[in-house]
């Protein structure tokens, strides 16, 4: 092996093994940035020996161990500067060594109680939605400072920034490296899931640049989605989430064109769905209907997606039934999005002037003032209707709103030829 | 990106016998930490090719032929399919399994192509025929 063979062995196994890694640290000393911190000191120990040592068999093992020692110093350390003030001489010694007992034997507990108080951490309320995403792409994706700052399209120092505040405001608000319990639960959890589905987004319809889709991020929101739906099984929104993803991500390949223009979800060519992920979101959705609750937003949204992915042709959409969960939808959290995306699924089901009735109401909503579908919409419904010039305005009015070029060309193609 | 790891086949596999309780043990592990870590998409073993039968193509000739197939080495008896980001974590992922046969044997790793793979490689007007062709198909199948 050269050493650029295993600087890239180091990055695969860091990928792999850094997540489980953090978190049993952090359940030693408390704090994931100085987890953090451990868990990379141990990697450039690896990228030391590696090269000449070669890449150990059980890697991940090598890595918690040498991450291990460490922790146990710190603590040491720390342990001395402490007692050092009370100045107790003879227990110390012995104190030290049940610390570094305890600590071998939280070692070995379950990585999997550790990776979900990970999760529940870097994503806490406490931080601002960027920096959640950012510390849970670095801290759970194993993803470094620069391909999180080159997938969001802003400079590594931003990101750094981000991830050391974010850190450091953990531990200054002291916040409990746990999993929450009772009433907690439910609002920590959909703090968890918007994370997972801001990330899955930001990578489906990219809200800046030149490309309509960074399929590296679904990849990522996916693999995370999935991971925490293992973690937590018995919460349906979490496998509501990832078969939403599953199924959005099931139509990348058919929703732009070969030259890159976006290509609307009737138009698009259903033999170029990924019926491998679409078989897995079924799977999901199935998953959440069997724990039997009442379904929650993202179990709604997958069961809308669910009707596309199962119909076989455009035409053979059930969109009543899409409407119904629509309706499902907009009482369980209004919104007046929710309601733009029933006026759609109404209009197909029983015409445009029935959708449009619904559409003209949300004309006067602020939340949709600056919101590009809504024109868009509009304009496609104006068009149906043979209302041409209204349509052509609704369609420019649409690609001044939005951020996306590839959108805006084919908003102002849509004017064009209307 | 996505990989298909290809399990070889050996004597035993070839055989019809059935793995060691050992090592469907431990290839439930194998296969529960990749589920875990949302790596893996699916995989499945494959029936002895003494179950299956290939075409061969010559020409516009076609001539169907039934296993089983000598070359044991060369055959696949199971496969996964894995999302990861690069080939060395595919490596990394991989050198985890358990030897998949007990004995001699081998796991081949393959990347799958993307449509961003495919760049230019398609006329349009060849695209266009297979979209096409996709589409005949499906209507066919929806009747």
């Amino acid at each position: 092996m050269t050493s650029t063979d295993t600087h890239r062995a180091i990055d695969a196994v860091w990928r792999i093994e850094s997540a489980r890694l953090i978190a049993g640290l952090a359940r030693i000393v408390r704090d994931v940035g100085v987890a953090e911190e451990l868990a990379q000191d141990a990697l450039v120990a690896a990228l030391e020996q590696w090269p000449d040592a070669g890449v150990p068999r059980n890697p991940g093992a090598w890595l918690m161990t040498t991450a291990k020692h460490r922790a146990i110093d710190l603590l040491r350390r720390n342990k001395r500067i402490e007692r050092k003030h009370e100045e107790i001489g003879y227990e110390l010694e012995a104190r030290q060594d049940q610390a570094a007992m305890d600590i071998e034997a939280a070692l070995d507990d379950d990585v999997g109680d550790d990776l979900l108080r990970l999760v529940f951490t870097a994503c806490h309320p406490i931080l601002s939605a960027e920096a959640r995403v950012a510390l849970t792409l670095r801290l759970l994706g194993g993803l470094t400072t620069v391909e999180i700052a080159r997938a969001f399209l802003v400079s590594e120092a931003t990101i750094g920034q981000r991830i050391v505040r974010a850190k450091r405001t953990l531990a200054k608000e002291q916040v409990p490296f746990e999993v929450p319990r009772g009433a907690d639960l439910a609002g920590r959890l959909s703090s968890v899931l918007e994370v997972i589905y801001l990330i899955f987004n930001e990578g489906y319809t990219a809200t800046a640049g030149d490309d309509l889709m960074r399929p590296g991020l679904c990849e990522d929101a996916l693999r995370l989605g999935r991971m925490v739906a293992e973690l937590a099984p018995l919460e349906p929104e979490v496998h509501g989430l990832v078969a939403l993803m599953e199924i959005q991500a099931s139509r990348s390949r058919a929703r732009v064109s070969a030259s890159g223009d976006p290509i609307l979800l009737l138009d698009q060519n259903r033999a170029h769905w990924d019926h491998l992920l679409i078989r897995r979101g079924l799977a999901a959705l199935e998953r959440a209907g069997q724990l039997g609750r009442t379904p929650g937003p993202y179990v709604l949204q997958a069961a809308i997606a669910a009707c596309h992915a199962r119909a076989i042709t455009a035409e053979e959409t059930d969109w009543k039934r899409i409407a119904a969960l629509y309706e499902m939808l907009a009482k369980l959290s209004p919104s007046p999005v929710v309601e733009l995306n029933r006026a759609v699924a109404l209009s197909m089901a029983f015409g445009p002037a029935v959708g449009l009735e619904l559409v003209d109401q949300l004309t006067s909503e602020p939340l949709l003032e600056n919101y590009h579908l809504l024109p868009s919409v509009r304009g496609d419904l104006l068009f149906k209707l043979g209302r041409i010039d209204e349509a052509r305005g609704e369609f420019e009015r649409a690609a001044s709103l939005t951020r996306n070029a590839r959108e805006r060309d084919f908003l102002l193609e849509r004017a064009r030829t209307s | 990106m996505r990989f298909m790891v290809l399990v070889k086949a050996s004597k035993d596999s070839e055989a019809g016998v059935m793995p060691s309780k050992e090592l469907l043990t431990a290839m439930g592990q194998f296969n529960e930490e990749m589920v875990k870590a949302g790596v893996m998409l699916a995989g499945e073993g494959l029936h002895p090719s003494s179950k299956g039968a290939r075409i061969r193509f010559s020409g516009d000739k076609k001539t169907v032929i039934d296993g089983p197939f000598s070359e044991t080495k060369e055959l696949v008896a199971g496969y996964w399919m894995i999302e990861v980001k690069s080939k060395e974590e595919a490596i990394e992922w991989m050198r985890r399994c358990p030897n998949p046969t007990g004995d001699e044997g081998e796991i081949e790793i393959r990347q799958v192509f993307e449509a961003s793979d495919f760049g230019d490689a398609l006329p349009p007007e060849e695209a266009a025929r297979e979209d096409r062709l996709r589409e005949e198909m499906q209507r066919k199948a929806s009747k």
